[in-house]
C-alpha cells in the first residue's frame, strides 16, 4: 500500500510542495547581497544609529567593489539595493566606475569624494539592514512598511502605500464575485438537477462550452459586448431602458460581469453533483410530514445542498483571488487585483522577492478566509451521512 | 346508512407517458382501521397507487377520496398522511430526535409538548435514548423504526408504507413484521402496505389486493386469497402451486370433471364458468397432497425424483408419466421414513383442494 502510494507522494512533493516552499523562501531570501559584498558583510556590524560607519567598513566596501567592478553582478546588486533605497543604483554604478585605489589613506574620504551619498547615514543603514542572508524587506514592502534609519518598522510614504489597499480590493472583489456566483449558480444547478437527463445534458454542455474557449477570448468578447457602442448598451437603448450608454467596461462593473461569467462553471459543477445526489424521497418525506414547498426548500433542500455551495464557493473564491488577466482587460486602473502585481513583479520588474512576498500574503489571506468561512458555516455541520 | 370508507379510489387511471396506463381504472375502498396490503410483481403499479394516495403523483383520470373529501389534487403536505419510504428517507443532517420532531415543528407544536411526543414515539418503537444520534449511526432496522416513529408521531389517520422492510435481512424482517402488526393492533390506524413478498402479505394483512399490470386481480382476506384464488395468476403468485394441464370434460353440480393431458381424470372446484372442451389448468398446493390415494377423490401415480430436506418439512419432487413435475410438501414427522428415490408412489388429494382455472 505504502509502496504503491510512494510515487504519487513523491510526485506531489516535487511539483506542488517544493515549488511553493521555494517561492515562499524567495520572499525572505537575500543571498545576493552577502555574496556580492563578502568582506563588507564580515565587518558591517555595530555603530551608533544615525552615524557613519568607521574606516574599515569603507575599506571593505572598496575591496568588494574592486572585485565586482565590470561584472554583471554589480548590476544585480545595484538593482537589488535600489529597491530598498531609490537612487542607490546611481550611487553604486558611479562608485564602481570611479573606484578609488585600495591603498588610499582614507577610503572614507575617497568614497565621499566620488559620491556625497556615502556621507549620508541612511545609505549605510540600508546597507547594514540588507547585508544579512535573509531579509524582511520584501515582506514589509508587501505590507506597505519599511525600516527607517534606526531599524524601526514604519509605514511607507502615502503615495507608495498601495499593497494593503490592493489586498482589500482583491478580497472584496473576490467575495463579491463568489456571492454573485452562488446567487446565479444555485438556481441553475437546481434546475439542472431536476431536469430530465436529456435536458440536463444540454444544460451541462452550455455550462461547459465556455471551458473550451480561451480565457483571453472570453474576456475580450466581454469588452466588445459591454463597451459604449457594444451590443448590451445598444440593446438597452433600443429597448428604451436607457437613453445614454452605461459605462459597463473598464470599471468595477465590467470586472464583476466578466469574472462571474468565467467562474460560474466552478460554482455550478460541484453544486450540481451534490444536488443530483439529493434523494427525491427526502423531499417527498418532508412534504408528506406536512412541510410546505418553501419549508421543504429551507429545511431540507438547502441544508443538503450546502456542501456543494461551500465547495463551489471555495473554488470560485480561491480562483478569483488569483485573477489578473480579466481585471487587466476589462477593469480600470483602480480595479487591478493583487495577481496583476505579482505577475508584474515576476515578469516585468523582475523583483521576485517582492512577487513572492505578495504571493505569500495572498496565500495567508486565502487560508484565513477559509478558516473564517469554516468557523461560520461549521465544517462539522456540513458532514452529511 | 353505511359509513363511508376512509379511502376511496374511483376509476383511477395513471399514465406517465400519456400512452400506456400503469394503473388502469382502479376502484378500491379502504376501510377505517384496516391493514391493507398491495401485493404484486415488480412494475405492477403498487408504488404508483400509493404515491397517488400520498399526493406525489396526480391521477390521469378518476378521483381519490379521503374520508369522503376529494383529495385528487390536494398537495401532499395538506393531506396529513404518514408515509414510510423504502429507503427510510431519514434526513441525514438532523438527529434522530429532530427527524421525529419534524412533523411537529412544521405544525408549530410547542417545544415541551413536541419533546414529550417525540420521546413517546421513540419509546413506542423501542428507541428511547437514541434521539441524539444521527441516522447514519443506526442499523437498518433502527432506521426503519425511526421512519415509522416519524410517520406516526403526528397521529395521522392513515399510514402508507412502501416496502418498508425490503432492505432488511430475513430475521430482522420477520421481527419487524411482528412489531408492525402489533403496532397496528395497538394504535388502530389504517395502514396501506406495499410489498412484493407474498408471505409478508399473508402474515400481516386484514385484506390483500393482488396487483398485476395496473389492475387489481383479487381483493380478499389472506385465507380466502390462499384457499380460493380467483385466477391462475393469483394462485401462482400467492403460495406454492402445482400445475396440471388438461381439458374440461363437464360440470356435475358445480364440480368440474377434467381430463389431464396424460389421460388421468380429476375432479375439482372451478373458478368461474368454464365451458366443456376448454383447455384448463388444475392447481393444487403442495401441502394438500397426501401420500397414498386411499379416501381421496383424486389420485396420481408418480415416480420419486428427488427428496429435499427443509428442516421442518420435506419436499418430494415427483415425476408424472407424461413428464410434468409435481411437488409434495410433507411435515418432517419424527418417525416417518422418506420414500426411496426412483420408487413409484400413489398420491391423493381432495376435490376441494383442487382448483380448476381456464388456461390463459
Ligand atoms: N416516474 C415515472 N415515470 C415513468 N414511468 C414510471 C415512473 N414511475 C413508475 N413508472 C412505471 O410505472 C410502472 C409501475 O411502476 P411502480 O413503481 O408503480 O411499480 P411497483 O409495483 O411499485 O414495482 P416494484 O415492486 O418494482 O416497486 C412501471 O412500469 C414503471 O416503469
Ligand atoms: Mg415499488
Amino acid at each position: 500500500m505504502l509502496a504503491l502510494m510512494a510515487p504519487s507522494v513523491v510526485f506531489v512533493c516535487l511539483v506542488f510542495v517544493l515549488p511553493i516552499a521555494l517561492f515562499l523562501f524567495r520572499a525572505v531570501d537575500n543571498s545576493d547581497v552577502p555574496r556580492a559584498l563578502p568582506k563588507l558583510a564580515l565587518v558591517i556590524g555595530t555603530w551608533n544609529d544615525g552615524e557613519l560607519p568607521p574606516e574599515p567598513v569603507y575599506r571593505a566596501l572598496v575591496a568588494d567593489l574592486t572585485v565586482l567592478r565590470g561584472s554583471p553582478e554589480l548590476a544585480i546588486l545595484a538593482r537589488r539595493l535600489n529597491y530598498a533605497l531609490p537612487g542607490f543604483r546611481g550611487t553604486l554604478t558611479r562608485t564602481g566606475r570611479m573606484l578609488p585605489a585600495s591603498d588610499v589613506p582614507s577610503a572614507k574620504d575617497a568614497l565621499i569624494a566620488v559620491d556625497a551619498k556615502w556621507a549620508d547615514p541612511e545609505i549605510w543603514a540600508v546597507l547594514r539592514q540588507q547585508s544579512g542572508p535573509v531579509t524582511d524587506f520584501f515582506l514589509l514592502t508587501a505590507l506597505d512598511r519599511k525600516r527607517d534609519v534606526a531599524g524601526d518598522i514604519v509605514p511607507v510614504a502615502g503615495d507608495q502605500a498601495i499593497f494593503i489597499d490592493l489586498y482589500g480590493r482583491t478580497l472584496w472583489v473576490s467575495l463579491g464575485v463568489t456571492l454573485f456566483c452562488v446567487i446565479l449558480g444555485f438556481p441553475i444547478a437546481a434546475a439542472m438537477a431536476r431536469a430530465t437527463p436529456a435536458t440536463a445534458n444540454w444544460m451541462l454542455l452550455g455550462v461547459l462550452v465556455p471551458f473550451w474557449t480561451s480565457l483571453l477570448v472570453r474576456t475580450t468578447a466581454w469588452v466588445i459586448l459591454l463597451q459604449n457602442e457594444g451590443l448590451v448598451n445598444r440593446a438597452l437603448i433600443w429597448l428604451g431602458v436607457l437613453d445614454t450608454p452605461l459605462q459597463l467596461v473598464f470599471n468595477r462593473t465590467g470586472v464583476y460581469i466578466a469574472m462571474v461569467h468565467v467562474l460560474l462553471p466552478y460554482m455550478i459543477l460541484p453544486l450540481y453533483s451534490v444536488m443530483k445526489g439529493i434523494q427525491q424521497s427526502h423531499l417527498r418525506a418532508a412534504s408528506s410530514l406536512g412541510a410546505s414547498p418553501l419549508r421543504v426548500f429551507f429545511t431540507i433542500y438547502l441544508p443538503l445542498s450546502m456542501p456543494g455551495v461551500v465547495a463551489g464557493a471555495t473554488l470560485v473564491f480561491v480562483s478569483a483571488v488569483g485573477f489578473y488577466v480579466t481585471p487587466a482587460l476589462v477593469g480600470g486602473p483602480r480595479d487591478q487585483m493583487i495577481g496583476y502585481f505579482i505577475s508584474y513583479f515576476t515578469n516585468s520588474a523582475v523583483n521576485w522577492g517582492l512577487a513572492s512576498a505578495l504571493g505569500a500574503f495572498l496565500l495567508l489571506l486565502v487560508a484565513i478566509t477559509y478558516l473564517i468561512l469554516g468557523k461560520l458555516v461549521g465544517f462539522d455541520r456540513l458532514k452529511v451521512r | 346508512m353505511q359509513p363511508h370508507p376512509l379511502v376511496r379510489f374511483s376509476k383511477v387511471d395513471k399514465s406517465y407517458d400519456g400512452v400506456s396506463c400503469v394503473v388502469k381504472s382502479l376502484d378500491l375502498d379502504i376501510a377505517r382501521g384496516e391493514f391493507l396490503t398491495l401485493l404484486g410483481p415488480s412494475g405492477s403499479g403498487k408504488t404508483t397507487t400509493l404515491m397517488m394516495l400520498a399526493g406525489f403523483e396526480v391521477p390521469t383520470a378518476g378521483a381519490i377520496l379521503l374520508d369522503g373529501r376529494d383529495i385528487t389534487h390536494l398537495p401532499p403536505h395538506k393531506r396529513g398522511i404518514g408515509v414510510v419510504f423504502q429507503n427510510y428517507a431519514l434526513f441525514p443532517h438532523m438527529s434522530v430526535a429532530e427527524n421525529v420532531a419534524y412533523p411537529l415543528t412544521v405544525r408549530g407544536v410547542d417545544k415541551a409538548e413536541a419533546k414529550r411526543r417525540v420521546d413517546a414515539a421513540l419509546d413506542m418503537v423501542k428507541l428511547g435514548g437514541f434521539g441524539g444520534r444521527r441516522p447514519a449511526q443506526l442499523s437498518g432496522g433502527q432506521q426503519q423504526r425511526v421512519a415509522l416513529a416519524r410517520a406516526l408521531v403526528f397521529e395521522p389517520d392513515l399510514v402508507l408504507l412502501d416496502e418498508p422492510l425490503g432492505a432488511l435481512d430475513k430475521q430482522l424482517r420477520e421481527r419487524m413484521q411482528y412489531e408492525l402488526k402489533q403496532l397496528h393492533e395497538r394504535l388502530g390506524k389504517t395502514m396501506v402496505y406495499v410489498t412484493h413478498d407474498q408471505s409478508e402479505a399473508l402474515t400481516m394483512s386484514d385484506r390483500i389486493a393482488v396487483f398485476d399490470d395496473g389492475k387489481i386481480q383479487q381483493l380478499a382476506p389472506p385465507t380466502e386469497l390462499y384457499e380460493k384464488p380467483s385466477s391462475l395468476f393469483v394462485a401462482e403468485f400467492v403460495g406454492e402451486n402445482n400445475r396440471l394441464e388438461g381439458t374440461l370434460l363437464g360440470m356435475d353440480a358445480g364440480i368440474a370433471r377434467v381430463k389431464l393431458d396424460d389421460g388421468v381424470e380429476l375432479r375439482g372446484m372451478p373458478a368461474g364458468n368454464i365451458a366443456a372442451g376448454v383447455k384448463i389448468v388444475a392447481s393444487v398446493r403442495p401441502e394438500r397432497l397426501a401420500l397414498g390415494g386411499e379416501g381421496h377423490a383424486n389420485r396420481l401415480s408418480l415416480t420419486v425424483e428427488r427428496v429435499v430436506f427443509h428442516g421442518d418439512a420435506l419436499r418430494l419432487v415427483l415425476r408424472r408419466k407424461g413428464g410434468g413435475e409435481v411437488m409434495v410438501k410433507l411435515p418432517n414427522a419424527a418417525k416417518a421414513t422418506p420414500p426411496e428415490r426412483g420408487s413409484t408412489l400413489e398420491i391423493g388429494f381432495d376435490l376441494a383442494d383442487c382448483r380448476i382455472f381456464e388456461a390463459a
